[in-house]
């Protein structure tokens, strides 16, 4: 399916996933040989003893303790030692290495959000150097969803109100796709991501360029940076076509209608409480579905979209 | 040639009204059938949207909203008003007191009534996806379910009535083995259909209330805010999936071990041989009955459980896994030295055998926990419960009907057609939940309305076989129906069996039997009772 991978499996591109995939093997090749077994066992027994003739009385045979033994022993074995493979693997997997650098995570209906310690925050797309142990901080703020990144087996539900923890290290660079695992309403199988993973020169480059965002560009371009990367854009559109949510051409100055009955005028102060708290006033014809960017957006950013918004005049 | 006796239950007495208030347990069992294939069509015409809408990415015939409702309801309606009543209610009903050579269940009235509360409760559901309805999964997991705006409620209170009437018919069940076995009838001389359902009851009665409850807090959570499960409340939403999975995992097991009941039965008679490990299947439906409470956890290895609790349902996971491969074992050996016939039930138990044998294998990758890390919530577990839920319990149901078809209607079904049917429902089933497991294993996840351009293929192939698999049903559906019409008088025992039910007329007297028959031998005592079946009694004096 993929360019690279096996028939059974994605590539391989973290630390604990080569791990992984050997007890896949493993039990893959143990069922497929106590399978055939049966299914031979099945044919042949069902040829040999097909029946011919008249009906007369068969034989009587109702257990063999040596067999029965057998086929319950040997399974008994092969499944604890699964189990134990199983459990050392997911111990791998649960044991977060000393010195990972903490990312923290926030999934949102419909999009994930990484936060970093030098103050990033960068939507959609988690960055990380080759090599070094990642720990993700996960929460999210409305539903369950679930991180899952198949490259490298990968997987953490995130809950509301509470911490779950990951990590991962991979060592090859590339792009590794992101999804989101537990059903979390309309957009969930549009919840994708990008892992990056750069070399420890470009990821830090990539941390410099990101911790001066937005510098050197106006507040318009900035926000529409903004616009891009946080999120807007799936619900949003700049052409008029309605999305999940209403599109952003001309809506400035315009009176727009809302489900309370009341109108509104689009101002500043109406487009900021839309961003902050979306629930308070709520367009006329949409669902109740904006995640509040309260807590997401610094001032100074809300303030970029704003005049971004502002610019796209009909 | 045989006859159909012209009093029988189907015949006497006479009216809507004699069927509306009847308290004999064919009637009801019939009524359940008709009533559980109803939602089966529904449950399957959703499917077939599903995969239509699957067959490349992007929309392709319904919103993403209606598709997130079509998954639930096909879920909803497959579990709570199929598959958990199909063996039971409707095969169960009609065969147990039989076999038992009892007049009745136990409770006759009460049998009437979870008739009527599983068509009230199935009432709700529909009522539910006329007012908009449900797009949370089967699975119902909250904070979602609590605030989506779709007919969560009456969905879930569907289901909660459900509950009562599957409560109903398992107590009946366990009082009618205990108190009205036929003379002679020792517990190690019952059928293993009835010790699988002996061993389902158990679980209905004492797991069932566990869902009650839980729908109801999910019910008053949505309605007054209890703040249970509500994290904006302070509740806990993993708390639902406890107790959920508390309910819902052993209902596995209220699902497959009916189906395992029918193929212990079905394999020794059509093979004519005695059942190989009689006391271990029987023991082992109680083994699985009793772990299957202690394994709910497995389902949530990666929502935040700790390490400890991970390891111990693992664990326990694997030990469900062992009693049901040692039960395939012994259902395969049976056939050694027997006199194998390839009749359309014995089709269907080779299928069940095959595909239940992946499916169960496939559990062994989603019990251990560095490998379900990887799989858990993407497509190979939805064909891992397939295979068990469709390839074990449907096909194991289709055996049955199929192999007790005659004795319900006294007539019998085309068999060339019905197994060239039983080939086309094995070659559809596999090609519909193969390229699932594949693409998986690659990362596809559950509940996707689009998808990468990469799993486009899989699903093709998916797509496919889901319509060869309606297509084979459909053809099933009109030979069935016209049997009961036009199919030839079948016998009182068409296939030979030894047990209760085919010592008496087919279709059955209004009161099973005329006189109180006494059990003198084992239910598979092949090698002491010499019996031609009727079907084959032409050909043999021929
Ligand atoms: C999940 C989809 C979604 C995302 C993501 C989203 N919005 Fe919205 N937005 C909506 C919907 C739906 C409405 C209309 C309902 C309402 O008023 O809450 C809306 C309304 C608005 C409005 C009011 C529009 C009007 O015509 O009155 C503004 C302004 C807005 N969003 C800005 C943003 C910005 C800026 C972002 C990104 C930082 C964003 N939204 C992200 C769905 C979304
Ligand atoms: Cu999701
Ligand atoms: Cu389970």
């Amino acid at each position: 399916m993929e360019n690279s991978g096996t028939f059974w499996l994605p590539r391989a591109a973290s630390t604990y996933a080569a791990d992984v995939d050997g007890l896949f093997y493993f039990i893959l090749w143990t069922s497929v040989v106590i399978f055939a077994l049966v299914v031979f066992g099945l044919i042949y027994l069902s040829i040999r003893y097909k029946k011919r003739g008249k009906t007369e009385l068969t034989a009587g045979i109702s257990h063999n303790t040596k067999l029965e033994l057998t086929w319950t022993i040997i399974p008994t074995l092969l499944i604890l030692v699964v189990f134990v493979w199983g459990f050392r693997g997911y111990m791998k997997m649960r044991v977060v290495p000393k010195d990972a650098i903490e990312i923290r995570v926030t999934a949102q209906k419909w999009f994930w959000s990484f936060d970093y310690q030098e103050g990033i925050n960068s939507v959609g797309e988690l960055v990380v150097p080759a090599g070094k142990p990642i720990k993700l901080l996960i929460s999210s703020r409305d539903v369950i969803h679930s991180l899952f990144v198949p490259d490298f087996r990968l997987k953490m539900d995130a809950v509301p109100n509470r911490y779950t923890i990951a990590w991962f290290q991979a060592d090859e660079l590339g792009e590794y796709q992101l999804y989101c695992t537990e059903y979390c309403g309309t957009e969930h199988s549009k919840m994708l991501g990008k892992v990056r993973v750069l070399s420890q020169g470009d990821y830090e480059n990539w941390v410099n360029e990101n911790s001066q965002l937005g510098q050197g560009l106006t507040l318009e371009e900035f926000g529409r940076q903004l616009y891009e990367n946080k999120g807007c854009m799936p619900c949003h559109s700049l052409d008029g076509t309605t999305k999940i949510g209403p599109s952003f051409k001309g809506i400035f100055g315009h009176e727009v209608q809302l489900t309370s009955g009341e109108t509104v005028i689009v101002d500043e102060n109406y487009i900021r409480e839309s961003i902050l708290n979306p629930q308070a006033k709520i367009v006329a014809g949409f669902q109740p579905v904006m995640p509040p960017y309260q807590g997401i957006l610094k001032p100074q950013e809300v303030d970029a979209l704003i005049a971004f918004i502002k610019s796209l005049k009909e | 040639m045989n006859i159909i006796p012209e009093k029988n239950y189907l015949t006497y007495p006479k009216g809507l009204k004699s069927w509306l208030f009847t308290l004999d347990h064919k009637r009801i069992g019939l009524m359940y059938l008709f009533a559980i294939m109803f939602f089966f069509l529904v449950g399957g015409i959703f499917a077939l949207m599903i995969r239509l809408e699957l067959f490349s990415p992007g929309k392709d015939i319904v919103s993403a909203d209606t598709y997130n409702q079509l998954f639930t309801l096909h879920g909803a309606i497959m579990i709570f008003l199929f598959i958990i009543p199909s063996i039971p209610a409707s095969l169960g009903n009609l065969i147990l007191p039989l076999m038992l050579g009892a007049k009745d269940v136990a409770f006759p009235r009460l049998n009437l009534a979870s008739w009527y509360i599983y068509v009230f409760g199935a009432m709700f559901a529909v009522y539910s996806m006329i007012a908009g309805a449900a797009d949370t999964g089967w699975t119902f997991y909250t904070p979602y379910s609590i605030e989506t705006n779709t007919a969560v409620i009456s969905l879930t209170t569907g289901a909660f009535i459900l509950g009562f009437s599957s409560i109903f018919t398992g107590l009946n069940f366990l009082v009618t083995i205990h108190k009205l076995r036929a003379p002679g009838m020792t517990w190690f001389k019952m059928p293993l259909f009835v010790w699988g359902l002996y061993a389902t009851s158990i679980i209905q009665v004492v797991a069932t209330p566990v869902l009650g409850i839980t729908l109801l807090l999910l019910i008053l959570e949505r309605v007054a805010g209890i703040g249970i499960f509500n994290p904006a409340l302070g509740g806990d939403p993993v708390l639902f999936q406890h107790f959920f999975w508390f309910y819902s995992h052993p209902a596995v097991y209220i699902m497959i071990l009916p189906g395992m009941a029918i193929i212990s039965e079905l394999i020794s008679v059509h093979s004519h041989k005695k059942i190989f490990g009689y006391k271990v299947i029987a023991y082992s439906s109680l083994a699985i009955a009793f772990i299957s409470f202690l394994v709910w956890g497995h389902h949530m290895f990666v929502s935040g459980q700790s390490e400890l609790a991970g390891m111990i349902f693992s664990f326990l996971t694997f030990f469900v896994g062992v009693p049901s491969g040692i039960k395939v074992f012994n259902w395969v050996a049976t056939l050694y030295k027997g006199a194998v016939r390839f009749t359309t039930p014995m089709l269907y138990t080779f299928a069940f055998l095959i595909l239940f044998s992946i499916g169960g294998l496939t559990g062994i990758f989603l019990g251990a926990l560095s490998v379900d890390v990887h799989l858990h919530d993407t497509y190979f577990v939805v064909a891992h419960f397939h295979y068990t839920m469709m390839g074990g319990t449907v096909i194991a149901f289709f055996a049955g009907l199929h192999h007790w078809w005659p004795k319900i209607w006294g007539r019998m079904y085309n068999e060339r057609i019905a197994k060239i049917t039983a080939v086309l429902v094995f070659i559809g089933f596999n090609l519909t939940f193969i390229p699932q497991f594949i693409m998986g294993a690659h990362g596809m996840p559950r509940r996707y309305y689009d998808y990468l351009p990469q799993f486009q293929g899989m699903h093709e192939l998916s797509t496919y076989g889901a319509y060869l698999l309606g297509f084979a049903f459909t053809i099933m559906a009109v030979y069935l129906i016209h049997s009961i019409f036009k199919g030839k008088p079948a016998g009182n025992n068409p296939w030979g069996g030894l047990t209760l039910e085919w010592q008496t007329t087919s279709p059955p007297d209004p009161h099973n039997f005329h006189e109180v028959p006494v059990w003198t031998h084992g239910p598979y005592d092949y090698d002491k009772i010499k019996v031609t079946p009727d079907l084959e009694k032409e050909l043999e004096t021929a």
